[in-house]
């Protein structure tokens, strides 16, 4: 048996975004010694790279704005499905971070007062997302840094956790390894956050780094606990088609925000032929009108007509996108057109979205003040995960929290563009409070029998003793590809099924990985071992499409293209069986009078 | 038949290395890290390398390409003469780990010597885009390191022990001039950063992928409040007296 190294702690932080900082953060104000721990270096997270702003309530622009509309807005994008309390404790305190954030030294682009300024996305009401340009992300999480740097957290950078050590039905602390010497790495613990976020390499084409192997989300399922809402996979609808290189790289949602519009091949505007049901009304219905709403807000007026339908939330894009492309009436590299050029002056582009403009000009040859951006679906952000108490976070395992991408229930079946950034300091924030809480009431460490550690760590090597058999990059590839034929935006029971069969058989090819070299900082070995996640993950995602026999939000199914009133009344939940993966439904919690009427209240005004 | 392309990569640790010359198909808009990514999924597994967002955002994959610092996920390769091997070595002012990866730890050590924001209580929190603007600027680092890669009291004179170097005087400059900060560091930036060390050389603020102006907004405004702090009194009056006066940002 190898030798581990073994450390203790009262809160162990598992993922130093937006959610495991701020989580960090308040555990260890609350006198917890705290470890924080990542797979990159600190402050390279999927956070840093969040570009269109924070939604918040503010109403620093628009001062109708109030969380009770934000609630509505985040229940309706999510189509009834998201669990009401998360939404409205989410809708209260996030303003009350964001302004937190600012005392820490966070900069945000500022209104003609001198406040906090508020941009428009999709699905909100009111221009509530604070931002800063397009880099938010990189804001936000430099912010945390430099505030966590001064609280006695001990970061452990470059250290991945394979797997939650359990006390009986107690989380027990968590096992992982050093990337940078393979060195294996035991973290007693009294309470484990994972702050791990989203699943995204499932997906061939994804804006998300090799970091998102959904290994909170399998963990999580190993120890025991709950996931819910696994069917509900987005797919942003403006990613980078071309070139290759770039395909799946993120087009912040902002350049619609800031008046950009989507155009076919024909150059017409198609998303005015596909306003649903649920949004009749509110959205424009003639370019004029489109267009004069874009000029009030550039000239910071409050608009006197409705707004755009290219702002439609990112579900109903990504389709009428996918659709446009499938017609025939597409880009040429399979896409649809993004023009801003011709909507703003080259200063305001360069001003409000200069990372945008930098991206196209040095990778695609594009200069997006001229010219359209070619844009079509890309993987995005995974609104299902661990389920957690709406006001501890805590999981169905004691002891285990999860906030941020990870954790699930507050987007329900699709989440508004803002929403993220806001969820990781909110309930990060409610994870530190009462990880550190729980920590408290154990007085002492928990135990760890030794056995558990012994397998993970026989798991973990095995890899190292085949002399032959897969190369764990084909085999990561074959799995993108699956998942993105078969399990994508538009599903079908067929082609659900036929992934499943796919699962199976890369689930025994797995076992056969082969990986060369030794163990220190190894890329092909911590892929080989992050395959495991993502095919449990995988299968999750497909077997909770399969159940959910209706169309709602992300989740699309040709063969049932409707929404039905009896699914919108449930949740699915994943748990690890006996036999492999169990998918049941259970009852939506009932939503309390008052707030069932802010919801009807939206539907008349 | 595709067109190829050679890539000569430091492959190695501690113990030494030496570059290592792969094959790969070169594609339209492929940059350096897409070739990188190429070898490891078909030639060398273990090949080591970081990387996350690969749009230039978050300052992982910082090497040096021909002898030049890049962000390998910027770098375009149809840039580089067609036919002619690109190497790609780690950053050299950092001590190799593996391969392209460096151990770049030194670098989060100083960030905690620097006192954290200290917001003033005299003043609400309002104040103009054009105050914002000039941390914006600084606040847009993504923490790449090659501005300490290249500057050469870091990379010549190993001079770690006593320099912070222009990341760290960048990140010091978004704290001293925020609009609603209330710390001064200038005895940091003299003793434990040792600013005096910089010659204003410039090679900084040319591999910036950022564009942030290091020596002319972030280096001379922050020796000027130095000289004034340590030499000039009447001036460091006068900036107590007027704390919204602060030195011109210039370029
Ligand atoms: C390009 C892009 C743009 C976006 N723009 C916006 C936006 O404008 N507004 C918005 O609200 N949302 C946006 N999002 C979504 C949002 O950024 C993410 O959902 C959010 O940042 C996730 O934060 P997190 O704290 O949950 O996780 P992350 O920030 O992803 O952090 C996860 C952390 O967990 C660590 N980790 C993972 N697995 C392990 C393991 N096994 N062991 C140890 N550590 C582990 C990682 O190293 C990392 O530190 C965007 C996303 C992308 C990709
Ligand atoms: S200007 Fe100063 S900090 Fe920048 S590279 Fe030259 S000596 Fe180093
Ligand atoms: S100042 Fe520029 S070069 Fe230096 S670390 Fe920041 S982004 Fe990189
Ligand atoms: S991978 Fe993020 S900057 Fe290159």
């Amino acid at each position: 048996m190898p030798s581990y190294e073994t450390h203790e702690y009262d809160v162990v932080v598992v993922g130093a975004g937006g959610a495991g900082l701020r989580a960090a953060i308040e555990a260890s104000a609350r006198g917890a010694r705290t470890a924080l721990i990542c797979k990159s270096l600190l402050g390279k997270a999927h956070t840093v790279m969040a570009e269109g702003g924070i939604a918040a309530a503010l109403a620093n622009v628009d001062t109708r704005d109030q969380w009770q509309v934000h609630f509505r807005d985040t229940i309706k994008g999510g189509k009834f499905l998201n669990q009401w309390r998360m939404a409205q404790l989410h809708a209260q305190e996030a303003a009350e971070r964001v302004l937190e954030l600012e005392q820490w030294g966070a900069v945000f682009d500022r209104t003609k007062d001198g406040r906090i300024l508020q941009r428009n996305f999709g699905g909100h009401t009111y221009p509530r997302l604070a931002h800063v340009g397009d880099r938010t992300g990189l804001e936000m999480i430099r912010t945390l840094q430099d505030r966590g740097v001064h609280q006695g957290i001990d970061v452990h950078m470059e250290c991945t956790i394979r797997r939650i050590l359990k006390d009986g039905d107690r989380v027990g602390g968590c096992f992982g390894y050093h990337r940078e010497t393979g060195r294996f790495v035991v973290f007693r613990a009294k309470a484990v956050v994972l702050a791990t976020g989203g699943i995204g390499r499932c997906w061939a084409i994804s804006s998300n780094s090799w970091e998102y192997t959904g290994d909170g989300h399998a963990m999580a399922l190993w120890a025991g606990a709950e996931l819910i809402d696994m069917e509900f996979v987005q797919f942003h609808p403006t990613g980078m088609v071309w070139p290759l290189s770039v395909q799946g790289t993120l087009i912040t949602e902002g350049v619609r925000g800031e008046g950009g519009v989507l155009v076919n091949r024909e150059g017409r505007r198609f998303m005015f032929e596909r306003i649903p049901e649920l949004y009749r009304g509110e959205f424009a219905e003639t370019e004029e009108e489109a267009t004069r709403w874009v000029q009030a807000v550039i000239a910071g007026r409050r608009p006197d007509a409705r707004r755009p339908p290219e702002l439609l939330t990112r579900d109903v894009v990504a389709r009428a996108i996918r659709r446009e492309v499938r017609e025939g009436r597409g880009s040429p590299h399979g896409g649809v057109l993004l023009d801003i050029a011709s909507r703003r002056t080259p200063e305001e582009i360069k001003r409000k979205l200069p990372s945008m403009y930098q991206q196209f000009k040095e990778l695609a040859d594009v200069d997006i003040t001229r010219e359209p951006m070619e844009v079509g679906p890309t993987c995005h952000y995974m609104m299902g995960g661990v389920r957690v108490d709406p006001d501890t976070q805590e999981s169905t395992v004691r002891g285990l929290f999860a906030a941020g991408e990870v954790a699930g229930g507050l987007h329900g079946a699709n989440r508004l563009g803002g929403n993220s950034l806001s969820d990781l300091l909110v309930f990060g924030r409610r994870a530190g409070q009462f990880a550190a809480e729980s920590a408290q009431r154990n007085a002492s460490v928990a135990q760890v029998d030794p056995d558990q550690i012994d397998q993970v760590v026989r798991e973990s090597l095995a890899p190292f003793e085949r002399t032959d058999g897969e190369n764990p990059y084909a085999l990561h590839e074959e799995l993108r590809s699956t998942m993105h034929n078969l399990v994508g935006i538009v599903r079908t029971e067929e082609e659900l099924h036929a992934a499943l069969g796919k699962l199976q058989q890369f689930r025994q090819r797995s076992a056969r990985i082969k990986v060369g070299g030794n163990i220190q900082y190894n890329p092909g070995w911590h892929l080989a071992l992050d395959l495991k996640n993502m095919l449990d993950v995988s299968e999750a995602v497909t077997r909770a499409a399969l159940q959910r026999k209706e169309s709602r939000g992300a989740h699309t199914r040709d063969d049932f293209a409707d929404s039905d009133a009896r699914w919108a009344k449930l949740n699915l939940i994943v748990r690890q069986g006996t036999d492999g993966i169990e998918v049941s439904p259970r009852p939506l919690p009932e939503m309390p009078p008052e707030l069932k009427k802010l919801l009807e209240e939206g539907e008349h005004g | 038949m595709a067109e190829t392309m050679t890539l000569e990569i430091h492959r190695g640790d501690t113990a030494g290395g030496e570059l290592v010359s792969y094959t790969v198909p070169s594609t339209p808009g492929m940059v350096v890290l897409d070739a990188v990514h190429f070898v490891q999924a078909h030639h060398a597994p273990d090949l080591a390398v970081r990387w996350n967002c690969k749009a230039g955002r978050c300052g992982s994959c910082g090497a040096e390409v021909n002898g030049k610092p890049r962000l390998m996920c910027m770098d375009r390769v149809d840039k580089y003469p067609a036919g002619e091997p690109i190497t790609i070595r780690p950053m050299k002012t950092f001590p190799v780990i593996k391969d392209l990866v460096s151990d770049v730890s030194w670098n989060f050590e100083v960030n905690k010597k620097i006192p954290a924001f200290k917001p003033r209580n005299d003043r609400p929190p309002r104040f103009s885009q054009e105050e914002a603007d000039r941390v914006q600027e600084f606040r847009k680092c993504i923490e790449c390191f090659l501005c300490q890669n290249v500057c050469h009291v870091l990379r010549d004179h190993q001079r770690k022990e006593e320099f912070g170097g222009p990341r760290f005087f960048v990140r010091v400059a978004a704290l001293e001039m925020h609009p609603l900060d209330d710390g001064n560091r200038t005895g940091l930036l003299k003793q434990d950063l040792g600013i005096g060390f910089c010659n204003i050389t410039k090679c900084c603020t040319e591999v910036c992928p950022e564009s942030i102006h290091i020596t002319d907004n972030a280096i001379i405004p922050l020796k000027e409040r130095v000289v004034d702090e340590f030499y000039d009194p009447i001036k460091k009056l006068f900036r107590i007296l007027m704390p919204q006066s602060r030195p011109e940002a210039g370029d």
